[in-house]
């Protein structure tokens, strides 16, 4: 029926070439003939580039062989991460002894995906961090329940690289919301004293913090006393990520409303009270998303101990591949080393972008 | 009321104890931080002190004019392993410099695209740029780095067989190496012929403004302004009788004779941080864009404006507002992260300054040196953005 009433138009389906695959297409791909050529020549761009892309990867590859089998092959050798696996992760940690750092990692791993759940952000999530990290440090020093001491020089691979950044975390959070809460005081010798830190920090790279802890902190010490690298590494890691927490949580602290602080005074309540009481748990609340971010940049950031010669998972990789056998394999081993940086800042990227609406939807 | 608190004011001593006036009680925790902050300093300075006579270092600065002693790549002005840690060591900042500039130009133009593409209604290009933007922001910059720096010299053949994509352009293991037009006086004379187009287009712009205030009329002053650039520059050229010779590099030996090269570590060095800022630059770019207000677009087409004068007349200012501040801090963050040069061996400030500590024993020196230098780049960035901020802050009424 031709002729139709409105009944039967609205009845009709849209044209086919407004929706499904077509619709989509035209909508998306082909709106215009700007667009249009866009996108043909980015299609043959990615023509000429993906093909041979999978043929390395995947079907001229080698995945479990020896690096004899890899000389002859024009695709990737990923036989280089199996065959290594153990050193990459593990570094120098004591061959018999790794199922210890394994077990901290994936405690750690454990204890991350259950805070995860807003549900479980109560006081009794506080003591079990606090319980798995002294049962990481536990594991991986030993001393106890008849394991071998492995001393911090050993600690190497993965689990450093997480310790670092997540150590450095904590160590550096307590430090981050005195130096912010000092920035925001109203006593100008306190006052400035935090400024000056925090813009000093923030305004030189890592790795002159890092050579300072490399070379500076040995002659600050008394005569006869030193502790060891990846322990000054870590206080670097902390003096470092400090500065930049102490920025996000002043911003938080901004966000307060005048009237908490002056509802707090009128109760009589003390500075001190005022802050633990009213205005840290709502500024704190406000940062968590941020200061993933910064978690994020603390945990790319530690890959820079490389340079100072401490073991992390990227040293373990290089060493790996100053191997005679397995030498002119880089690019798949700084490719696997990638895919795993990758998800894991991925995972902690996504998760403060779903926490940062949540956390909206509330107010 | 008033007149107990009057009493206690004027004649008794005050009833409350010092530490319960918050005045006094402020002073005195100041007191105390400061004490407590100089006390830390003066340990650690009688530490080191005691630590640097027994290992019996010199301190002071008297290193800078002693011999360095050692070679470094691609000195931007003259240097010789003879010249003084001084000279060494400006010959790294100039390293830096060079490498941050070039960084941080490749860097605008590349960020902005990847931007605006991240916004183009064209699905294929919007993930594109989306992807490239995960995968940037999710890799540590020294990861990029050292892969990099491992494909040059492993992917790349040797000088003997290098890859010839361009006559005259040479890529191997070896780094990248192009002809470069032989040194002529008409090149300064084209250059000054540049700057005279350059300040004829400002001109060109004022005297339009003024014709489009009083007439209406607009005349396309930057397309013009270009186009004079150009043929002044080009008129030079012909009337210096257009020298073309190249000094075009040829195989020699072992290496490439001529030419002007670039190495692998700086090509590795530029490309990393070019292409990881870059991803934050786009973040940045999108969200400034995305802050004008829609309203604001719909209301420019409705007044008649075309796409490009939408773009460039109601967009752009309001966006640069929000983009430049971030901006700036990546720009910065892009000179800070250059010290990873010394990852790859790129000679750059850090890099001579470490070899510097490592020869001479002087780590308070040199690592003193690094802070003050890049507190100087900070320093310099933050007084330009202040001025840049107060200068297109909105003027409020």
């Amino acid at each position: 029926m031709i002729t139709g009433s409105n009944t039967d138009a609205a009845q009709m389906k849209p044209p086919l070439r407004n929706i499904g695959v077509i619709g989509w297409l035209r909508e998306n791909l082909f709106n215009n003939l700007f667009n249009s050529l866009l996108t043909l020549v980015t299609i043959y761009g990615l023509w000429l580039f993906v093909p041979p892309l999978i043929r390395w990867v995947f079907i001229d590859s080698l995945w479990f062989s020896s690096a004899e089998a890899c000389r002859d092959i024009e695709g990737a050798c990923w036989s280089i991460i199996p065959n290594n696996v153990s050193f990459i992760f593990f570094g120098f940690f004591p061959e018999g002894q790794q199922w210890r750092p394994l077990t901290a990692m994936l405690l750690l791993f454990a204890l991350v995906f259950y805070s995860k759940n807003r549900k479980h952000w109560r006081q009794s999530l506080a003591i079990y961090w606090l319980l798995g990290l002294i049962v990481m440090g536990g594991l991986m020093h030993g001393g106890v329940f008849g394991m071998p001491v492995v001393e911090t020089a050993q600690w190497s691979g993965f689990p450093l690289t997480l310790m670092l950044a997540l150590f450095g975390m904590v160590g550096a959070y307590p430090l981050g919301v005195l130096l912010a809460l000092g920035r925001r005081s109203k006593l100008i010798g306190i006052k400035s004293l935090c400024v000056v830190y925090i813009e000093l920090i923030r305004g030189v790279p890592l790795i002159s913090l890092l050579f300072m802890s490399s070379v500076m902190f040995p002659l600050f010490l008394p005569e006869g006393v030193s502790f060891d690298k990846v322990l000054r590494a870590q206080v670097a890691i902390i003096l470092f990520a400090a500065a930049y927490i102490a920025e996000v949580v002043r911003g938080g602290l901004q966000a307060i409303p005048a009237g908490q602080y002056e509802a707090a005074n009128a109760l009589g309540l003390s500075y001190a009270k005022t802050m633990r009481l009213i205005v840290l748990p709502q500024a704190l609340k406000i940062v968590i998303p941020p200061s993933v971010g910064i978690l994020i940049s603390a945990f790319k950031d530690t890959s820079l101990v490389v340079i100072i010669a401490l073991y992390d998972v990227l040293k373990t990789t290089k060493v790996t591949l100053s191997n005679p056998q397995w030498m002119g394999y880089s690019s798949e081993a700084y490719l696997f080393l990638a895919v795993l940086y990758f998800v894991c800042c991925y995972a902690m990227t996504s998760y403060s972008r779903r926490l940062e609406k949540e956390l909206h939807a509330g107010h | 009321m008033p007149r107990r608190q009057n009493d206690t004011t004027a004649a008794d001593p005050p009833l409350v104890p010092f530490w319960h006036d918050p005045a006094k009680r402020g002073m005195l925790l100041q007191i105390v931080v400061l004490l407590l902050a100089l006390g830390v300093g003066y340990v650690l300075v009688a530490n080191t002190q005691a630590n640097l006579q027994r290992q019996s270092i010199a301190t002071g600065f008297g290193f800078i004019q002693h011999e360095a002693g050692f070679e470094i790549g691609e000195p931007a002005i003259p240097y010789s392993a003879a010249d003084s840690y001084g000279r060494a060591l400006l010959v790294g900042a100039l390293n830096t410099l060079r490498v941050s500039f070039t960084g941080i130009i490749f860097t605008l133009i590349f960020g902005s695209v990847v931007g605006v593409a991240r916004l183009s209604r064209n699905w294929l290009i919007s993930h594109l740029a989306k992807v490239f933007i995960e995968v940037m922001q999710n890799i540590p910059l020294l990861l990029q780095l050292f892969f990099w720096y491992a494909l040059f010299y492993e992917a790349f053949p040797s000088p003997r067989e290098a890859l010839n994509p361009l006559r005259g352009v040479f890529v191997s293991n070896r780094g990248l190496i192009f002809g470069v037009p032989i040194e002529h006086p008409a090149h300064g004379w084209m250059l000054i012929a540049l700057l005279a187009g350059i300040v004829l287009w400002r001109l060109l712009v004022w005297w339009g403004r003024g014709l489009q205030e009083r007439t209406g009329t607009i005349v396309p002053v930057h397309r013009l302004g270009i186009a004079l650039c150009l043929l002044l520059s080009l008129l030079v050229w012909l009337a210096a009788g257009a020298p073309t010779a190249m000094n075009m590099p040829v195989f020699k030996g072992f290496n490439f004779q001529g030419g002007m090269s670039v190495s692998p570590e700086f090509s590795a060095l530029l490309i990393g941080l070019v292409l990881y800022t870059s991803a934050f630059v786009a973040e940045i770019v999108r969200a400034g864009i995305q802050s004008v207000a829609h309203g604001q677009v719909e209301a420019a087409m409705a007044i008649g404006l075309r796409p490009g004068q939408v773009l460039h007349l109601v967009i752009f200012p309001q966006a640069t507002r929000v983009i430049v501040p971030p901006l700036t801090s990546q720009m910065l963050n892009l000179t800070k992260n250059s010290s990873l040069a010394i990852a790859i061996g790129y000679s750059d400030f850090v890099s001579v300054a470490n070899t510097t500590i490592n020869q001479t024993g002087q780590a308070i020196e040199g690592v003193a040196l690094i802070m003050v230098v890049y507190l100087f780049f900070s320093l310099s960035t933050s007084a330009f953005m202040n001025w840049y901020n107060k200068k297109t802050a909105l003027v409020e009424r």
